[in-house]
């Protein structure tokens, strides 16, 4: 099929679903040949170029059971079809979840976000998705829910290499959950791209609690170097129980830039992800830090 | 593939369209309804030129199913204003010289109109940020910005 992005060109059997009840049906029902539609900015784009094909196209978006945000007993729960402008909008994340506000401002333009979902974004399995690093920093759950039943997956399990995730044919990612972080906690993103919007060269999330003035938890995520979003538990160990300083920042950048082995692809080389990998993970550092209340 | 029927309204007005399900909302609004406002550009979501606003938020009409907008309402810049009488941003748009080929500002006011119901008083880095995805490819975006920030001034009085 020649492409031509001024028309969907494919094919496919339309069903629009309201209810949670009667999408898991169609999943079933279809067994394996259909897919979501939700904002179709990722989707919609794919089926253009030919690069995605389906028989079934199950349109969710309108779901009202799916789209909320909600602070419940200090865990965030967000349903899947919330916008990725209704998240950079949000009070509380912007002022408690600096990480997930950065990436989601670092995002496409408004007109995308407004179309776009966080559901969409984290299913998608793009190894470059900007909400992922800051999800796996955050330690959050997801839950898949299918005529069999409900299970909570671990963001750091669900994604299995570019386009791929643990999402089974008759599973819908229903909910997104992140757990209480406590207090003094601070979080960053940073994200290296060609121009602003763009899609990541490289991108970084870090979050730090801090005891005193030492650091007792951390957690560090890339995304773009690897086939998935990636944590570097390695270069995490090297910071826990100690206090912060830029030396032990210059050296936990450099480890986890050896640990990090990216790909060279049309956006970036290898060698030069590495290097930069370094810079950013560095400056996150800084910031997620100085968000906790420490002192550099 | 079968048509299915829609209901939705453009511009203020209800309007019930036979579409097919891989139909896109840029071309109904195109073919059908001859509101030749929104334009295609890129296809993929990277210009800006299809923006529409739908339920008062900017979106993308070259990535939306017309089939999936049933009961919604959308705004093309034929509801912005007309010949006769311009919509206040568009009178900036000219008194600015803020159009060169025009291509890319039926999605340029559009955005701009939604930023300032959203933000009234702007920066210009805002409306900068604000604008970052839709591309004029006249690069005239000094005036455009220009002319948006001129209505954000007359809000502020």
């Amino acid at each position: 099929m020649k492409t031509d992005t001024k028309i969907l060109a494919s094919e496919f059997e339309y069903l629009e679903c309201h209810t949670l009840e009667e999408v898991l049906d169609a999943l079933t029902r279809y067994n394996g040949k259909a897919k979501i539609l939700a904002g179709g900015t990722d989707l919609l784009t794919k089926m253009k170029t030919g690069a995605l094909h389906t028989e079934y196209l199950i349109f969710v978006k309108k779901i009202e059971s799916l789209n909320y945000l909600i602070s419940d007993n200090n865990t965030l729960r967000i349903g899947p079809m919330v916008s990725l402008r209704e998240i950079e909008q949000h009070e509380q994340i912007k002022a408690s979840y600096s990480a997930l506000f950065e990436a989601v401002r670092s995002m496409a333009a408004t007109s995308v976000k407004n179309m776009a979902t966080l559901g969409g974004n984290l299913c998608n399995g793009s190894p470059a998705a900007d909400t992922a690093p800051p999800l796996l920093v955050y330690g959050a759950t997801l839950k898949l829910t299918s005529s069999r039943g409900v299970r909570l997956v671990p963001v750091e399990e669900f994604f299995l290499g570019p386009s791929k995730t643990v999402l089974a044919s008759d599973e819908l990612l229903t909910e997104i959950s992140i757990p209480d972080l406590g207090e003094n906690v601070g979080s960053s993103f940073l994200k290296l791209g060609r121009v602003a919007a763009d899609i990541a060269k490289i991108n970084v999330a870090v979050c730090i609690k801090r005891t005193g003035q030492a650091v007792s938890y951390c957690r560090i995520a890339f995304g773009s170097v690897a086939p998935t979003p990636i944590r570097v538990p390695e270069a995490e160990a090297m910071l826990v129980g100690k206090e912060l300083s830029n030396e032990l920042i210059t050296n936990v950048a450099q480890a986890a830039a050896n640990l990090i082995k990216p790909i060279t692809d049309k956006r970036s080389t290898s060698h030069y992800r590495q290097q930069v990998s370094k810079v950013v993970l560095e400056e996150a550092l800084r910031s997620a830090w100085q968000r906790t209340g420490g002192e550099l | 593939m079968e048509k299915r029927l829609i209901k939705l309204t453009v511009n203020g007005r209800i309007r019930e369209l036979s579409v097919k399900p891989n139909d896109l909302l840029l071309n109904v609004l195109r073919n059908d309804l001859q509101l030749m406002g929104a334009k295609y550009g890129c296809g993929i979501g990277e210009c800006g030129a299809c923006t529409v606003l739908l339920d008062g938020q900017t979106a993308l009409a070259c990535l939306i199913l017309a089939v999936t907008v049933e009961g919604q309402e959308i705004t093309t810049i034929e509801g912005m204003g007309d010949h006769v009488q311009l919509h206040p941003l568009q009178q900036a748009f000219l008194d600015h010289g803020a159009v060169q080929c025009g291509f890319c500002t039926p999605g340029m006011l559009l955005v701009g109109e939604a930023l300032l119901k959203e933000n009234p008083c702007p920066s210009e880095d805002e409306i900068r940020e604000y604008l970052r995805g839709n591309l004029c490819r006249c690069t005239g975006y000094a005036a455009i910005v220009k002319a948006i920030k001129s209505e954000a001034k007359a809000l502020e009085i």
